[in-house]
């Protein structure tokens, strides 16, 4: 479905950027955040939009969809040709954004009702296919159970559920979300960001999602937008921005391996170790050892994993420990 | 029902089969009991319904519109504008007391007070796009007026400041048949002003961002609703003076009798239960039993306060 990154066919190009410049202007003071974008989404790709707090994720966003004018350039619905997406934004884009909802005394439906919006007239009559858009969206997030509920009485991760069923009922194309895994538990965060791996895929849509879940994000987008140097944006598969350390190179990373995944530990130990087993438990036991400043190699003492019987031992020097925590007291 | 019993009860005692004979269109025994009824008691009634209705509707459209539950339809600084205006009238002008005693003079100064307050609240709502700025603009210029208010009031007579005082205290029973009407069609226009901008104000309650994406034009519905409140409650002060309360609680009242946050129902619910408020007050404000009258505005926070305060308490927390 997805054509591979470089393509040039226009047909599904959603929406695409030219020359683009964001920011702010107060009192004919330009206050430019990023410059020369030149950006294209395509229907069913999931873009993940990276980069350090302040760079102006909120901003490009807010512009891309309307909000806010840009300070050059122009956001155009389809690819170079088409016509400018202002127009006719709130059938071509919709949002989920960091905004909290104060009206909390709200039921689900009626919030997810808001999506149907731009289609109603004055009097807010849904017609069917009101009604059936409202129902597909909630059937696509699996909340219909919400329906009837205060938003008062949902936790932080129905409410992102409920948000981004919203901006599905709205039926566009594009689906914008500011930082969506913000302030949710690591369930909720993969919840989420597999729901819209899944919708740009099952309803080919293209989905823009600013983010900071990067070990998420390295594992669910089609493409990453990474900003942060010369106002700039570096597009490509998160693997290619692994490996070229573009990553390392605007995050700065402190500690933390990227092409590994893993947070760097000092062997401060000084004391070689060698492990005999496989599996999950060879791998534990190689972190909890890590962890606790051991150097591991083919010399030194031996710790042998023993899984006999679904018994899980570890035998060292003479002795057998049934958990890491006694063995690593008396390596 | 408070329909009846408020025009059943007034200074001069009218027996209640009477008062249900003369909704009927019959004839009383003693006829100017009839007059009392139309002239005084039914028109009371009816600017009862009318101006708890139109400050009601006023006081939820601010609400929404700066989603602060403390806004009322008096936030724009429309009665203290108004008040400024008779104030200058009475106290200023106030050497030619006889001359402008008539309700009417007193009902255009209050129009042009209000009127001059909206012109200046709705430049700088074009102007400034933050609806927090804008309510705090409203509030300094009430304040502005309030203040002086004050001024004029120190260095006028004692006569003309009882007068202004005794229009601060609002009134519903001082308006004849051709008043009402006028009130009437302000507020039907208001009424269908705010029922056609219903969406906007349902968007609103998701805050600008949302409710822009959502293809709502903000600028436009914004100065409607401007417009809209300022007709309503600008009427209202004119011929009732400043009345107090019933516009900021009726929809805080409302949304907890019918819990749902959507404007089609919340429009014609405020209007319904700002007419049954204001008529009860109105009732209480008779002292039914005897021959004296209190000010209305005394009974609206008198009574409605503690009600609030009751439901709040009762219901933990109120929303938008």
């Amino acid at each position: 479905m997805k054509a591979p990154f470089g393509n040039t066919d226009h047909g599904n190009v959603l929406l695409s950027a030219l020359n683009l410049s964001i920011g702010y202007k107060n009192r004919n003071v330009e206050n430019v955040l990023l410059e020369d974008l030149n950006l294209q989404v395509k229907a069913g790709e999931l873009i993940c939009f990276m980069g350090p707090n302040g760079i102006g994720k909120t901003t490009l966003i807010r512009t891309l969809a309307g909000l806010q004018t840009p300070l050059k350039g122009s956001v155009l619905s389809g690819p170079s040709t088409d016509s400018p997406l202002a127009k006719n934004a709130e059938k071509n884009i919709s949002l989920v954004l960091t905004d909290r909802i104060s009206a909390v005394n709200m039921t689900v439906d009626e919030l997810v009702t808001y999506g149907r919006y731009p289609y109603v007239k004055w009097n807010l009559k849904l017609r069917p296919e009101d009604r059936k858009a409202i129902e597909l969206a909630l059937e696509q997030t699996r909340i219909t159970h919400l329906i009837g509920k205060k938003l008062f009485e949902l936790s932080d991760g129905q409410i992102q559920l409920v948000m981004i069923t919203r901006a599905l009922a709205q039926d566009t194309p594009l689906i914008l979300l500011d930082e969506p895994t913000a302030h949710l538990d690591l369930n909720n965060r993969v919840e989420i960001m597999n729901l819209l791996r899944k919708l740009s895929r099952k309803m080919n849509k293209g989905i823009i999602v600013a983010t900071h879940e990067l070990d998420l994000a390295l594992q669910t987008a089609d493409l990453i937008w990474l900003a942060g140097k010369n106002k700039k944006i570096l597009q490509g598969i998160p693997e290619d921005l692994v490996l070229n350390g573009s990553f390392d190179d605007i995050f700065q990373l402190k500690g933390y391996d990227l092409k590994t995944g893993k947070v760097f530990h000092e062997p401060w130990r000084d004391i070689s170790i060698s492990v005999t087993g496989s599996g999950y438990e060879y791998l534990w036991t190689k972190n909890a050892l890590e962890r606790n400043g051991f150097t591991l190699s083919d010399e030194g003492k031996r710790i042998i994993i023993d899984n006999k019987d679904g018994n899980l031992s570890w035998l060292y020097n003479h002795q057998r420990y049934s958990t890491l925590h006694e063995l690593i007291l008396n390596v | 029902m408070l329909f009846i019993v408020n025009i059943s009860f007034g200074s001069v005692a009218i027996p209640i089969e009477e008062t249900i004979t003369m909704i009927f269109g019959g004839t009383p025994q003693n006829p100017v009991w009839k007059d009392i009824f139309v002239d005084f008691r039914l028109s009371k009634a009816f600017t009862c319904v009318l101006a708890g209705g139109a400050l009601s509707l006023g006081g939820l459209m601010m609400q929404t519109l700066f989603r602060n539950p403390l806004a009322g339809p008096d936030v724009l600084g429309l009665s203290s504008g108004a008040s400024l205006s008779v104030a200058l009238l009475v106290m200023a002008a106030g050497t030619a007391l006889p001359l402008i005693t008539g309700p009417f003079t007193t009902a255009i100064a209050a129009t042009l007070g209000s009127g001059m307050i909206f012109i200046i609240v709705l430049a700088v709502a074009q102007r400034i796009k933050d609806n927090t700025s804008l309510l705090l603009i409203g509030l300094m210029i009430g304040a502005a007026a309030s203040s002086l208010v004050s001024v004029l009031q120190f260095t006028s007579r004692i006569e003309d400041q009882h007068y202004f005082l005794v229009w601060t205290f609002g009134s519903m029973g001082s308006l004849n048949w051709n008043e009402i009407a006028i009130l009437g069609i302000v507020f039907l226009v208001g009424l269908i002003i705010s029922l056609l901008v219903s969406k906007p104000l349902n968007a609103w309650l998701l805050g600008d961002n949302y409710a822009k994406s959502l293809g709502i034009r903000l600028q436009q519905s914004r100065t409607l609703i401007i417009i809209c409140t300022c007709l309503l409650t600008g009427s209202v002060t004119a011929f009732c003076g400043p009345i107090a309360f019933v516009g900021l609680a009726v929809p805080h009242l409302t949304r907890l009798l019918i819990n749902t946050t959507n404007h089609k129902l919340l429009i014609p619910g405020v209007v319904i239960a700002g007419g049954a408020i204001m008529l009860l007050c109105d009732t209480v404000a008779q002292l039914p039993g005897s021959s004296y009258v209190l000010p209305i505005n005394a009974v609206t926070s008198l009574i409605g306060a503690p009600v609030v305060i009751w439901v709040i308490v009762r219901s933990k927390k109120i929303w938008i």
